[in-house]
């Protein structure tokens, strides 16, 4: 029998953890360091992937992502030699996506074309904001001029280019959005991130909101009608969101994202990564030491970076499906559903479903557009209480 | 044993935050009865709400030895007790195992409310009264203006006043030598049979029941077997001892000591505070006078979350009664709440300690009604019928007349707040009985309606006074009036445990001011909600909370599927705070915050 991961398929994320500076909104594991040694990072990376690869030898490789922090501080050969070793474990699909994320200064640019003689198929910018005032607000190093020149760079070199942008930013109006929203699908290739900004414990964002100094955020009915406006024009320009804040042209959908979202399995490697890796017929979770240093230190003298590696348990599994499956527009395969359990979840589907936040359709169970905005309320209304 | 001219019983009393505990804690450091090391602030406040909000609960019992400066050598029983009127029952109950008084009054404020309380029930219980003059250390202190004060509005002798700094040590020597020259000492005879006076009793999780007594006459010893007068039970002491404030074994106490003992006590209900206790043979032939019970004024229901904690509830209920008798309670049904407790109690800080008390201590989580006060209804076919409960009340056609409990309430206030004090008695439908002055400081007294006091006048007239007006209360009586029960509704369902009666003129400013305060305390739906106020059939007042618009996180990938996981798992614990009304979720703080009004 099929185990369920294979209906979500099969990637590797790879995290890199530095960057050149840290954004104030940002909680993603990065760092910044003085001086980087990618030869020995190389080796840490390899050995990971050599200890993971016996494991899981032979699946298909859908897809790998490198992600960040900023991967395109890598060096170019360093992103090769991983793909390479990559491809040593696990045969790849014909169409294999492998993505990097790329912040679009020049220096960067200037490493797209290496990558891409590496195996990278697609590159996704983070450019966050069309004008400087904001960009600055943001904390990012990159004017709005320079992220265009990289961006440029990046479509002449790859075929896929995405990029991302934050909105409901501080100051922002709807009509500004709109109208930065407009200008940004004109330069869209097939695919879009629109992050609403989001404000994380533990940042500098969030020190600012708790100490009650960080003005201009939107209410929940201008973040409410900002989210509405951009489902609208995205959906006019043929770019509809596949998921909460993915925009694409229909088939141009980041494959490596989808496997989260479908939930399949994923090898997570590099300080912080997260996996989920089904073994032994239980699904695990494994989660890697968060500091580079300590990392690094682990993988060398314990021969592995994961601090964590626990089965979860059936109702961990179903309630991950559904919390990663329902951000889908297509929602989630019902066969799927029942297989894990989610029987025991009818009640509350049915009342939202009666309320009109679920539909059932085609065999599978989604959000119906007025559910969308509000998919935590549903998610807490089906897992229920 | 120590002989009864060298013992000394008092209390201290005050209005709140006068100074009771700190001037407890000096004299137990000075006479070196806790080592400095291990002193802290307001050491005998020793629950965790007493230390959170600052405030004394529970009265403590501490003994002390002091050598005074003629040599001798002298036992002194110390009580501190609480200053909040919700909890004048433990002063007065305190009073009936001690001889004296120490009045203390805050020289920076002067005589408050509750100052006058404590000392008409000092005087009531024969007590020989000090007054001390707390924090002179402090440049508002006016020291001749109190005294004055105190002779004026108390009517005592303040010349002989302890002028004090609990904070800074000043005075508390002085106020050792008077305990001892000017407090009696207690009387009693050691030949009688033993006569001793249940003061009070709690529940320690290693010891079982703990009990304290207050013995009149006779002695009593480890080993000893003793019988409770008024429930007839029989046991055998197994501990006894002193508070230092930790216990302290101690083979006897004679007439005039304080101690606890400990005895195996299984039956929680067998140990009633005010009961006398004997030896079971020979033992005395009447029993003491025991304490007047306590009249509870508020109730409300109390339900736990979790149906299955319904038992859990009644353990822990009944051993916090057994520290507490002036909280009273039955087993009440809801067709929406399932199995819990309708329970009394002194006022709404009463009520929100208990509650606390019994989530805390008993690791419960419980959904608390709206309070309301006991109204007597006159039923048409001559029935009377007390109703505790506004759920309870019967269809209007079958009720003659409604009566409501009325209150004397006195304010004590300065000159400049006085016009707002009287508007917001005038607006909770009060009748003046009398105003007068002392020094620039009015004294008010108002006939009131309980059920317009106790759910949050106190909160109004200390902030309408910027917290300069003092407030005590007695209750006086029941007069009918016109008085209707008016109904919540949520998403057009009615909810029980948010329905309250209210004066027909009142009810529609109480009716809005509740669905406008429910608005805020319900949590946004996916769908909208209208809240309405009913009387009968009748809709008095409207509001329509609104639907959730947004509420989607905006990443979540490979990384985040473990603390999104967790996340959900917490709100759905979180989510026990909440009870279920039909499709609406209400969180249960929302019962008792609803009632608080900001007119
Ligand atoms: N400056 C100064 N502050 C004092 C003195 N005595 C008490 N305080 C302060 O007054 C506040 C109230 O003191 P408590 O001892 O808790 O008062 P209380 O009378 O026991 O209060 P309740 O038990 O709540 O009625 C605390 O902040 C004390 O530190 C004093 O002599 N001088
Ligand atoms: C791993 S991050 C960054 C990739 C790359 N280092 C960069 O900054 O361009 C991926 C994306 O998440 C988005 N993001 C990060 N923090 C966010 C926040 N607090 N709120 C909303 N979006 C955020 C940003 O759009 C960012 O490009
Ligand atoms: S947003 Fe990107 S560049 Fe900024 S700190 Fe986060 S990972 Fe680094
Ligand atoms: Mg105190």
């Amino acid at each position: 029998m099929a185990e369920d991961w294979q209906a979500g398929g099969f990637g590797l994320y790879v995290h890199w953890p530095f960057c050149l500076s840290k954004c104030p909104y940002c909680d993603f594991n990065s760092h910044v360091a003085a001086t980087i040694d990618q030869a020995a990072w190389g080796r840490a990376y390899l050995a990971e992937i050599d200890r993971v690869g016996a494991l899981t030898k032979g699946r298909l490789l859908q897809s790998i992502f490198f992600g960040g922090g900023t991967p395109s501080l890598m060096d170019a050969e360093l992103v090769a030699a991983i793909i390479d070793r990559a491809r040593r474990w696990w045969p790849t699909v014909n169409d294999v996506e492998i993505t990097l994320e790329a912040n679009p200064t020049s220096v960067e640019a200037g490493r797209f074309r290496g990558y891409r003689d590496g195996g990278v198929t697609r590159v996704s910018m983070g450019i966050q904001a069309l004008n400087d005032a904001d960009l600055r607000a943001l904390g990012r190093l990159h004017s709005a001029d320079e992220a265009m020149r990289a961006f440029d760079v990046a479509r002449g070199v790859f075929d896929r280019v995405s990029f991302d942008l934050i909105y409901a930013r501080q100051n922002q109006t709807l009509e500004a959005w709109r109208a930065e929203l407009k200008q940004a699908l004109g330069l869209a290739i097939d695919h879009l991130s629109l992050y609403q900004l989001t404000i994380e414990e533990g940042t500098a964002f969030g020190d600012r909101y708790n100490a009650g100094k960080l003005r201009g955020l939107p209410d929940q009915d201008l973040a409410a009608d900002m989210y509405e406006a951009t489902q609208d024009i995205c959906e006019a320009a043929g770019m509809p969101a596949y998921e909460v804040s993915n925009h694409a042209r229909l088939g141009a959908e980041s494959r490596h994202n989808q496997i989260y979202w479908r939930y399949g399995d994923y090898v997570g490697i590099g300080p912080g990564a997260h996996g989920r890796l089904t073994l032994g017929g239980t699904r695990h979770a494994t989660e890697a030491e968060r500091s580079p240093a300590r990392w690094m230190q682990l993988v060398d003298q314990r021969g592995h970076g994961d601090i964590v590696y626990e089965p979860l348990t059936d109702t961990d599994a179903l309630t991950e499906f559904l919390l990663m499956g329902l951000r889908l527009r297509e929602g989630v395969d019902l066969g799927r559903l029942d297989a894990l359990g989610g029987g025991v979840f009818d009640n509350n589907i049915n009342g939202l479903i009666d309320i009109e936040m679920l539909e059932r359709a085609d065999g599978r169970l989604r959000l119906t557009p007025a559910g969308r905005p509000v998919l935590n309320a549903v998610l807490r209304g089906v897992l229920g209480g | 044993m120590t002989d009864l001219s060298h013992i000394r019983n008092f209390s201290i009393v005050a209005h709140i935050d006068h100074g009771k505990s700190t001037l407890a804690d000096r004299l137990i450091q000075s006479t070196g009865t806790v080592q400095d090391r291990d002193m802290k602030a307001q050491l005998l406040d020793s629950m965790d709400i007493e230390r959170e909000r600052g405030i004394t609960i529970k009265a403590n019992t501490v003994r002390i030895d002091y050598v005074a400066d003629n040599g001798e050598k002298y036992v002194l029983n110390l009580i501190d007790t609480p200053g909040h009127v919700d909890f004048g029952y433990e002063v007065s109950r305190s009073m009936r195992a001690v001889e004296g008084s120490l009045l203390v009054v805050d020289s920076t404020q002067g005589v408050e409310a509750q100052t006058l309380a404590n000392v008409y029930q000092a005087i009531d219980a024969d007590h020989e009264i000090v007054p001390v003059l707390n924090k002179i250390d402090l440049p508002a202190s006016d020291v001749d203006r109190v005294k004055e004060q105190i002779e004026d509005v108390i009517g005592i002798d303040a010349s002989q006043s302890m002028l004090v700094s609990a904070k800074t040590g000043i005075g508390i020597h002085e106020t050792l030598e008077a305990i001892v020259h000017r407090l009696p000492a207690p009387k009693g005879d050691r030949n009688a049979p033993l006569k001793a006076m249940l003061v009070d009793s709690w529940y320690d999780s290693y010891l079982g029941v703990v009990v304290m007594i207050r013995v009149m006459d006779g002695m009593i010893r480890r080993g000893e077997r003793i019988k409770m007068m008024q429930t007839g039970a029989v046991y055998g002491i197994d501990k006894l001892s002193v508070l230092k404030p930790q216990m302290v074994d101690i083979a006897e106490l004679g007439p005039g000591e304080i101690g606890v003992f400990t005895a195996s006590i299984k039956q929680v209900r067998d140990t009633r505070v005010g009961d006398t206790i004997t030896h079971e043979k020979k033992g005395c032939e009447t029993p003491l006078p025991g304490f007047k019970p306590a009249q509870p004024v508020v109730f409300c229901g109390l339900f736990p979350v979790d149906a299955n904690d319904f038992e859990p509830l009644r353990d822990a209920i009944e051993k916090l009664a057994l520290n507490d008798a002036s909280f009273s309670f039955e087993m009440e049904t809801s067709a929406a709440l399932g199995f819990g407790f309708r329970c009394g109690f002194l006022g709404l800080l009463h009520l929100e300690v208990i509650r606390d008390r019994l989530e805390r201590e008993y690791d419960l989580d419980l959904i608390t009604t709206a309070p309301s006060v006991v109204y007597q209804l006159y039923m048409k076919d001559g029935e009377k019928r007390e109703l505790h409960n506004p759920a309870d009340m019967p269809d209007l056609t079958y009720v003659d007349h409604i009566e409501e409990p009325r209150i004397k309430a006195t304010i004590l206030v300065p000159d400049d707040y006085l016009g707002d004090v009287l508007k917001l008695c005038q607006d909770r439908r009060g009748v003046q009985l009398d105003l007068t002055y002392a020094g620039s400081r009015a004294l008010v007294v108002y006939d009131l309606p309980l059920n317009e006091v106790v759910f949050d006048f106190y909160d109004r007239l200390k902030s309408v006074t910027k917290g300069y007006a003092s407030f005590d209360y007695q209750l006086t009586g029941y007069q009918e009036d016109s008085l209707v029960k008016m109904s919540i509704l949520v998403n057009d369902e009615p909810v029980d445990a948010l329905s309250m009666m209210v004066h027909r003129d009142r009810a529609e400013m109480r009716g809005r001011a509740m669905v406008e305060k429910l608005k805020d305390l319900i949590p946004r739906h996916m769908f909208k909600i209208p809240i309405q106020a009913a009387i009968g059939g009748k809709v008095i007042a409207r509001e329509t909370l609104s639907a959730l618009r947004k509420d989607v996180t905006a990443k979540c990938y490979g990384g985040d599927a473990t603390r999104k996981r967790k996340l959900l798992d917490k709100q759905k614990a979180g989510k026990k705070k909440m009870r279920q009304f039909g499709k609406v979720e209400i969180p249960q703080e929302a019962f008792i915050s609803a009632l608080k009004m900001d007119d």
